[in-house]
């Protein structure tokens, strides 16, 4: 191991514990869940608010659809080489019943994966630099 | 009180390749569809164009460069930007015009070229563009395709056969149809040979992107029947809607959906809330259409634009398809123009070469593609950012 220390790749948008959550915004008046964060205006046509309170968001949900991607994507992706093909899932929140999407874990291919499967938020590498390792959402299956 | 325009002509320039300027494709579409109609340059007053983003300046003033390569003579423009449903934006402005009593005849036109590989966001770093944080994540276009796809597997049970036979079924009508980019007869075997690309979504289950141009002549039906066209088939709606809050289906380039959670509503299919516009405005229903040209970017889109236009019970459209009904000769013909497959796409023409193929049909000029007996057909499309498009032609 490098020893670098664990950074988000996208600064305010997770937790960083062992059981992470996705940090999304709440509208105080009409209760609708944002992720990513929505500070500024109500994107419910029948709400008007600009209040809004950040909140941690359900880390369980089912599988909607899953895929994987085969070929490199271009940047602002950081691949490693050689490229190693990575299995994508969108996963509906628990209680937000919003879809998220994030990859899976490493090790894990569209094989095992189903609709309707139960799913868990986890914090993995996704990239490293000279300075530290960068880390994002990803989905695993729940650990039963 | 009649909302509808006539389609005097139609033309396009082949798609593919060609590596020439936009506008070369835009004028060539544009002269086809003014020899078609018999209509001169100089007796149109409106030339409405479909946007190109990726043409520089030009193409941000497509109707104005349109109508400067043509000649100026004087015609007002306009130019509509709605990503994939451009075509029919601009279609919809030239017939504001006619019906407004503003214009009589109009040109519509649209027509790109567009660049090699992915199409990538700008570089640094910047969580605000939901375009960079999906690249950045690792989740590029097909990805959504395949999302789509593999849920069609898992709750429908769609299968990878289902797909390639999409693809076949396009490829081969698509072979006959002298404007297309692709016109070899590609078998499942050549399909479940090509790469993977997002699982369940091989190379050949996908979309390219081509060069291309598309253009309408449109009057109205006074002018039509002056000229002794009131038979030419005429335009009975066109849907340009955007989503209902809050949307139930990840939608290219978000991370994520809307949450109905809280706020008392239910979730919504964007995609199939788009033709319902079109029926309602046509007032004619899904069993009054002959044939259809949706917008497969994907073999498995268009088994799902298939339940969105309500061809098929919601998960049916599998059946439809592997009992031959969506194919020329079939029940409800689907893309027999060879649909994008055969195609690729060029944004802001094909929702215009959708239309031209439905005229040609209508006026049972397709040749070798021609539905029998052709009078109503439908056409839908969807874009980036709530825009998406659906358009009813009649005879």
């Amino acid at each position: 191991m490098s020893g670098k220390p664990l950074v988000p790749a996208i600064e305010g948008w997770h937790t960083m514990e062992a059981k992470p959550h996705l940090i999304g915004t709440q509208c105080e008046v009409c209760g609708t869940f944002f992720f990513p964060k929505q500070n500024h205006f109500c994107k419910n046509p029948n709400c008007e608010s600009t209040d809004f309170r950040e909140v941690e968001l359900s880390r369980t949900g089912q599988i909607w659809s899953y895929t994987n991607a085969c070929y490199k994507p271009p940047p602002p992706f950081v691949a490693k080489e050689p490229f190693e093909p990575y299995a994508i899932a969108a996963v509906q929140l628990e209680d937000e019943k919003m879809v998220v999407l994030g990859q899976l874990v490493e090790g894990l291919s569209v094989a095992d994966l189903k609709v309707g499967m139960p799913m868990e938020l986890v914090l993995e590498e996704l990239h490293e630099t000279d300075e530290d390792i960068k880390v994002t959402w990803k989905w695993q299956p729940l650990a039963s | 009180m009649s909302n509808e325009i006539a389609i005097l002509g139609a033309g396009m320039h082949p798609w593919g390749k060609w590596g020439h300027n936009f506008v070369e494709y835009g004028v060539a579409a544009a002269r086809e569809a003014m020899a078609d109609a018999g209509i001169p340059w100089k007796d149109v007053t409106f030339v409405s164009g479909g946007a190109t983003i990726r043409c520089g300046y030009p193409g941000f003033v497509a109707g104005s460069t349109f109508a400067q390569a043509l000649g100026w003579q004087g015609a007002e423009v306009n130019t509509s930007y709605a990503a994939c449903a451009s075509g029919s934006q601009a279609l919809a402005a030239a017939r504001n015009k006619i019906l407004s009593g503003e214009c009589e005849v109009a040109l519509v036109v649209g027509a790109d070229t567009t660049p090699k590989g992915f199409l990538a966001p700008a570089g640094g770093y910047r969580p605000e563009d939901p375009d960079w944080v999906r690249f950045y994540l690792g989740i590029t276009n097909p990805t959504y395709f395949a999302l789509y796809a593999r849920r069609r597997m898992d709750v429908y049970g769609d299968t990878l056969d289902d797909f390639a036979a999409v693809k076949v079924k396009n490829s081969l009508v698509g072979s006959k149809n002298p404007r297309a980019r692709y016109r070899k007869c590609f078998t499942a075997e050549d399909v479940a040979a090509s790469a993977m690309v997002a699982d369940p979504l091989r190379l050949m289950d996908i979309c390219a992107t081509s060069d291309g141009g598309a253009a309408l002549i449109v009057s109205s039906l006074e002018y039509a029947r002056k000229m002794g066209k009131g038979d030419a088939p005429r335009v009975a709606a066109i849907s340009t809607v955007t989503p209902t809050f809050a949307s139930s289906v990840v939608e290219m380039p978000d991370i994520a959906t809307d949450s109905a959670a809280a706020a008392g509503v239910d979730a919504h299919a964007y995609r199939s809330t788009i033709p319902l516009k079109a029926y309602e405005e046509a007032g004619i229903g899904p069993q009054d259409i002959d044939l259809a040209e949706v917008y497969d970017l994907s073999t498995a889109l268009e088994l799902d634009w298939i339940e969105d236009l309500q061809l098929a019970p919601r998960g049916e459209a599998a059946a439809l398809l592997r009992a031959g009904d969506t194919a020329l000769g079939g029940k409800i013909p689907v893309n027999v123009s060879g649909g994008l497959a055969c195609f690729g796409e060029a944004v802001p023409a094909q929702a215009l070469s959708q239309v031209c193929e439905l005229t040609w049909q209508l006026r049972e000029q397709a040749g070798d593609r021609q539905v029998q007996g052709a009078k109503v057909g439908i056409t839908a499309n969807q874009g980036l950012f709530g825009h998406g498009s659906s358009v009813i032609i009649k005879r």
